[in-house]
């Protein structure tokens, strides 16, 4: 045992092997930062020496070389974590002083993007920093700390200036008012397709649940809306909303139209369907029978035994269906800025159109952002009423 | 009193329950037994209607069970069940309060009868009353099934294999439990197994069913000395049928007068366990003492083998 434990900590760690192999690959091979004259010309990539001073970049190359070397050595996930936040903050920082050097004073037109090393450094860090966070098996509140506590410091880093001469802030500054507009609009249409997904969905698990011989039907049908593309699906929900719009005047009143929030709603609301039907009759079908029927036996009505026996049981189950397709429209609402719904995804067709990457990632990254942190949330509270009522 | 009037049950074409007539006394425990798929525990389920009769009617202290709707009638009847069927999410506490708080007693009544059930089930309630489920023994955990049953005084106790999950130790003490606490509280109960030493321990009345029908009910020593049927004496084994006779006499009705004498037994010993000591201590007799303590007859070996045969 001591000699096993003894052997660890000798040993060269994998993940941290890989990681610093990754990120010295990508320093060696790809540009830290990319100077582009304006948003949509080719960038010139420039390596860091040629940007900031010689004392700055060898402070910051000593930061990484620490960082590694707990990667590969070092037990303690505490350290780990602290090791790659600090790496997070210098890659930041630096990212940030480059910005400001490149950028003539007073010029709105030239580009200073992130280049390919800066995001797999980013990633490194991140993948270093979850893993340290998987070790130290928090629960589920400290997680939700966690986020709170990073989402901060993200907010700080934003707020404090620092990057705001890289590319993509720039676009925040010439987009902020939309942005805002679209993130309300992006929320709405992942949210409120779920919220009525689950008022249907819920009921219709467990009718399938009472009635098996609809389960077979019903699942099927879900199954099959599933396999539809997302795109596709779209297109198909225009032409019956469209024609009902021009068909009765008054549901257009309600601002049900052929293009916009409506068929982009009511598609995701036919996605969500599926995982949370499926869930409902997996949680209803856990219950075990004796519960039921000592339930039965005692005198509860049936209502009584499905409000206060049977979906408080199999309420886990059921949130973990809610939080797939959370999660799940978060990522599809982005589709439905093709058909004039609006959401993040304004910006990601936008810059694909005007191969402006920037913009493509100043919708990307909220979208990532805001699907992470409700998958975050969701597992805590899951994993919280699971706790409770075992 | 229960009054159960040819009662049977059909599913489509399979009859489960074929016109079951029983009349069930007031206080007593009445065991019904037989093998897996006789119908036992349908017959049980439609006392309180959880499986409504095709024919047939139950009648509960001169009421007719179908003259109120069936979730009312279940309140009024204690139900336990193999396996206890706790609820997971609530406490000890709020499990057994389930029927009281269906009632509406008061929150005061209820408290009060949850920790004197906890109390007789020897649950202490400061340890017990708040903890889940999940954290009991599986011993324990029938114990607080079985208390949920008489929660709300019910006057009728139905029970389906209450013991079938437990070991026999464990089984044999929660048997005597029970027999102790339905003395107590003078429930009637109608308890449901495939396993004849629990019948014979339990029943004051043994029903023998056997597909769909109830082939005897009688005293448990009738269904030894008196069987009505080939099945009965293959159910309850004839190798062994004296001692199960002795078994079911206890030294207190047994004893008669006459010196004093041998080793002494309680009152409440069955014969067989009194001869099981004789034949061990070599004595010819043994003395008969009250709960108290105070000698109340003696008996003899001679007296004892008497009960061993059918007379």
């Amino acid at each position: 045992m001591e000699e096993e434990v003894l052997a660890r900590r000798h040993a060269i760690d994998r993940l941290g092997a890989l990681l610093t192999l990754a990120g010295l690959a990508a320093l060696v091979c790809l540009p830290f930062v990319v100077f582009k004259a304006n948003r949509i010309v080719p960038g010139d990539p420039r390596s860091l020496l040629q940007v900031l001073p010689p004392w700055e970049v060898l402070a910051f190359y000593a930061i990484l070389m620490l960082v590694a070397a707990t990667a590969l050595g070092v037990v303690s996930a505490r350290l780990r974590l602290a090791a790659a936040l600090i790496g997070v903050a210098a890659v930041t920082l630096t990212i940030g002083a480059a910005g400001d050097v490149l950028t003539p004073l007073g010029n709105k037109v030239v580009r200073i993007s992130p280049g390919g090393s800066f995001w797999v450094l980013l990633i490194c860090l991140g993948l270093l920093a979850t893993d340290a966070i998987t070790r130290l098996r928090p629960g589920p509140g400290v997680r939700v700390l966690f986020l709170v506590l990073f989402a901060a410091l993200v907010g700080a880093a934003l707020a404090s200036g620092i990057l705001d001469h890289l590319s993509v802030m720039r676009e925040y500054e010439v987009n902020a008012t939309r942005f805002a507009r679209e993130a309300r609009q992006h929320v709405f249409l992942a949210l409120g397709s779920v919220t009525a997904a689950v008022i249907i969905a819920v009921p219709v698990g467990i009718l399938c649940h009472r009635v098996p011989r609809l389960r077979a039907g019903t699942l099927g049908a879900l199954n099959l809306i599933q396999t539809i593309p997302s795109i596709a699906l779209f297109g198909i929900l225009m032409v019956p909303l469209g024609a009902l719009a021009a068909a009765a005047p008054f549901v257009t009143d309600l601002g049900i139209r052929g293009i916009g929030a409506a068929p982009a709603v009511l598609a995701l609301f036919l996605y969500s369907l599926l995982p949370v039907v499926a869930n409902t009759i997996v949680g209803l079908g856990r219950v075990p029978p004796v519960t039921v029927d000592a339930a039965r036996g005692m005198g509860l009505t049936n209502w009584q035994i499905l409000t206060d026996i049977e979906l408080i049981l199999a309420f886990p189950v059921i949130l973990t269906g809610i939080r797939i397709v959370l999660v799940q429209n978060i990522g599809l609402a982005t589709v439905a800025a093709l058909i004039g719904a609006g959401g993040f995804g304004v910006f990601v067709f936008q810059g694909i159109n005007q191969t402006a990457i920037d913009l493509v990632l100043l919708g990307a990254l909220p979208i990532v952002a805001l699907g992470f942190s409700c998958a975050v949330l969701l597992d805590a509270l899951v994993e919280t009423i699971n706790r409770a009522a075992r | 009193m229960i009054e159960i009037e040819n009662l049977t049950k059909q599913y489509g074409s399979a009859t489960v329950v074929d016109r079951v007539s029983i009349s069930i006394a007031r206080g007593s425990i009445t065991v019904i037994v037989g093998t897996s798929g006789s119908g036992k525990s349908t017959l049980l389920r439609m006392i309180n209607r959880l499986v409504e009769p095709t024919s047939g009617r139950v009648v509960i202290n001169g009421r007719d069970t179908t003259t109120e709707p069936p979730h009312l009638l279940r309140r009024r009847i204690g139900y336990a069940i193999q396996g206890h069927g706790l609820f997971p999410h609530r406490t000890v506490a709020e499990n057994i309060a389930t029927v009281p708080r269906l009632l509406g007693w008061s929150a005061a009544r209820t408290q009060a009868r949850v920790e004197d059930l906890l109390k007789i089930f020897q649950l202490d309630p400061g340890l017990y009353a708040s903890k889940f489920p999940h954290q009991l023994s599986g011993g324990q955990q029938q114990r607080v099934g079985v208390a949920r049953a008489f929660a709300a005084e019910p006057t009728v106790l139905l029970m389906d294999e209450p013991f079938g999950a437990l070991d026999p130790i464990i089984r044999a003490k929660a048997q005597d439990d029970l027999r102790d606490i339905q003395r107590r509280f003078g429930t009637t109960i109608v308890l449901v197994t495939h396993d004849i030493d629990e019948a014979f321990r339990l029943g004051d009345r043994v029903a023998v069913m056997s597909h769909g029908q109830v082939l005897q009910y009688d005293r448990p020593a009738a269904l030894l000395i008196r069987p009505a049927d080939p099945f009965i004496s293959r159910l309850t084994g004839t190798g062994d049928r004296a001692m199960k006779l002795l078994s079911l006499t206890t030294a207190g009705e047994a004893a008669e007068a006459g010196p004093v004498e041998g080793p002494t037994v309680p009152a409440s010993a069955t014969l067989r366990d009194v001869l099981s000591d004789l034949l061990w201590s070599g004595a010819p007799a043994a003395t008969v003492v009250g709960a108290d303590g105070t000698p109340c007859g003696r008996l003899t070996l001679a007296g004892i083998l008497a009960y061993g045969r059918p007379r």
